[in-house]
């Protein structure tokens, strides 16, 4: 009863007839997980496909122009398909494959995790089918081009909001019409139990590699580790090992869009309050009546009016800290990390970059200051470049 | 007093489905006094949810409008209360979770209780999670309705021991909507429930004709009916008031046995 609880969030608040489907997942992860045939496949997928450890970069000239702590960079972005979400994608699909499953549907905001998922779909030979919002597939029409290439079928959602939201009410309602020969390979650590636990945990791989990392490098932990939270999952990827080093300052970094005193903000943690959606309880963008709040940001892929609700409880405890960032300060960030390092990074990435701004040059030079830079941002050129007023074509 | 067993014991029960507030409050209590003079037994009523989940595109559309419309939780207590006045039949709250949540358990459900509310449906609430709920409805003596699936199996016996009211049976995977032909044996489904405990089983998702309503109530207790009632709505807007009453006098009477 009531299992998958992170403090008083998280939880299987789903349909019944999706209940029997979260069992079997939930089995099958149990049987697995610590099964030593899966481990090494996935260890071999992880170091020959994916490109992994990712290295841990040390950002020399942003740091001396900072003036302040030692910055380094988890980089992320160097993974193959440009991001963490392979990290996830790469340890569900195996999971599909052992459980008999020859299909998967997954939703997609800005087009990263489901370019991660028709990729790991072609590699493994599982049919693909990818929701995204209507208004997403226009704005990021090269990575609905990717997924085709790949094999995929892209439907586009036009309820709703149609975005990221609405993107995952539809592959639930997909899941829901099938589910014997099918997995849905939740993006985040988000929705019903087991999710967030099966998504933080193959993400957790990015910690495990900062803390082994920052040893190597300067014989001790981190101060400061920071990511960019939409549902959460790159920076519970890179707070989880860290948990238990109460030393270690874990800061996530929210998109507030034009600012968390308009409506145009996707800031759960500053503006949202308790609730239950997609399949958890947890904080949400919501009306007094419940209703969930059209959201927004510069970057689709922070686009969600909710968070992880592990996050929810690192917040609640106070073990994290949860900060806003608004698009202007993300876009600056964006072209502080190109001109500064030569590095191009995710405009939701560079949402963490933006407050690393504002906190390296007030902490001391002995201080260690980890940013994850979760993508690369070649995806986002061309709507900066609209940001700043000029028009270049996809 | 008006109790959910009171809808099953006028042969078999015909229960329909309306969005509150689609297209408006007024339409919406016309059409209830409507559906209650062409002999429905029970009436599910929906509070209207941004994101409703479990619902297929003519619902969520129906959703859609009446929130365009103002509608709010609110509202649908005053419009219960007004229509109390005259409508005898059960009526009972279809929603989602965080629109009880996000009032108040404890406040929306005394209020349900007050306007004259029998029961709560909440789809996106499985017996898992029923507790924090469930508690709460019987202090103010509403009924928690439990839903099975064709996916249910063995969870069937659990949920149908602590089923209170009637039990909702899902007729086939999926979402709601219109099906042309549903392969789910509905018979076995309300076997292993009525072998648990002796208590209503109503049918609903994917149930349109009348045909459809007789077969499905040839093998349990009641038939649910929402999306083809939505559909008649969405097409005649405010003038949909004769059409759904007869509808649900044709539907009653092929269910009726």
């Amino acid at each position: 009863m009531n299992k998958g609880r992170f403090g008083i969030h998280g939880g299987q608040y789903i349909p019944e007839t999706l209940m029997n489907a979260v069992i079997e997942l939930e089995e099958a992860y149990n049987r697995f997980k610590d099964d030593p045939d899966f481990s090494r496949e996935l260890t071999e997928l992880f170091n020959d496909y994916a490109g992994r450890p990712s290295r841990l970069y040390f950002a020399a000239r942003m740091t001396a122009d900072l003036g302040g702590a030692k910055v380094y960079l988890k980089r992320e972005d160097l993974n193959h398909t440009g991001a963490h979400k392979i990290n996830n994608v790469l340890g569900q699909a195996l999971l599909a494959k052992r459980m008999g499953k020859t299909r998967v549907i997954a939703e997609t905001g800005a087009g990263q995790h489901g370019v991660a998922t028709a990729t790991a779909a072609a590699l493994m030979g599982l049919e693909c089918v990818v929701y995204m919002g209507k208004e997403d597939t226009v704005r990021q029409a090269l990575n609905v081009y990717r997924m085709r290439l790949l094999g995929a079928e892209v439907r586009p959602v036009e309820s709703g909001t149609g975005t990221l939201k609405d993107a995952v009410s539809e592959t639930f309602r997909e899941w829901t019409s099938r589910i014997s020969d099918t997995h849905y390979v939740l993006g985040s650590v988000m929705g019903p139990h087991p999710f967030p636990t099966i998504v933080r945990d193959f993400q957790a791989v990015i910690s495990k590699e900062i803390k082994a990392q920052t040893f190597e490098r300067e014989g001790r932990l981190p101060d400061v580790v920071m990511a960019c939270v939409g549902g959460g999952s790159n920076a519970i990827g890179a707070f989880y090992h860290f948990i238990g080093d109460e030393s270690v300052r874990l800061i996530g970094c929210e998109a507030a869009g034009r600012g968390i005193d308009t409506f145009e903000t996707a800031a759960t943690i500053a503006t949202g309050r308790l609730g239950i959606f997609h399949g958890m309880k947890s904080y949400f963008c919501q009306d007094e009546y419940g209703q969930i709040a059209p959201v927004y940001s510069i970057s689709a892929g922070l686009d969600y009016p909710g968070i992880g609700p592990e996050h929810a409880w690192l917040h609640d405890t106070g073990r994290a800290e949860y900060v806003p960032v608004t698009d202007e300060e993300a876009v600056q960030a964006f072209e502080y990390l190109s001109r500064t390092e030569g590095i191009i990074p995710a405009v939701e990435s560079a949402h963490a970059v933006a407050h690393a701004l504002k906190i390296v040059p007030e902490l001391g030079k002995d201080k260690i200051v980890v940013i994850n830079i979760s993508g690369r941002g070649d995806k986002d050129c061309a709507a900066i470049a609209r940001y700043r007023g000029e028009d270049i074509h996809d | 007093m008006t109790r959910i067993a009171d809808a099953f014991e006028n042969g078999k029960a015909f229960i329909p489905f309306v969005t509150c507030g689609d297209p408006d409050l007024g339409t919406t209590a016309r059409l209830v006094r409507a559906m209650a003079a062409g002999g429905a037994d029970l009436i599910e009523l929906g509070i209207p949810f941004s994101d409703p989940t479990a619902e297929g595109p003519v619902i969520q559309a129906a959703n859609e409008r009446a929130l365009k419309a103002g509608t709010t939780t609110d509202k649908v207590f005053d419009l219960v209360e007004n229509l109390r006045r005259d409508v005898s039949v059960p009526m009972v709250f279809m929603t989602y979770a965080n629109v009880v949540f996000s009032y108040g358990t404890e406040k929306f459900c005394a209020r349900s209780r007050e306007v004259g509310i029998q029961g709560l449906i909440l789809p996106d609430v499985p017996f898992e999670e029923k507790g924090e709920f469930d508690a709460t409805c019987k202090a103010h003596g509403l009924g928690l309705i439990s839903l099975i699936a064709p996916t249910s199996e063995d969870r069937v016996a659990r949920i149908a021991r602590e089923a209170s009211g009637f039990v909702y049976c899902v007729s086939s995977l999926g979402v709601t909507g219109v099906r042309s032909e549903i392969t789910t044996d509905i018979g076995a489904m309300v076997g292993l429930v009525k072998k648990e405990k002796e208590i209503p089983c109503a049918v609903g998702f994917g149930i349109s004709t009348p045909d459809q309503a007789r077969k499905m109530a040839g093998h349990a207790d009641g038939v649910i009916v929402g999306s083809a009632i939505m559909k008649l709505i969405a097409k005649h807007g405010r003038d949909a008031e004769p059409y759904v009453a007869e509808y649900v006098r044709e539907m009653k009477e092929a269910v009726r046995g």
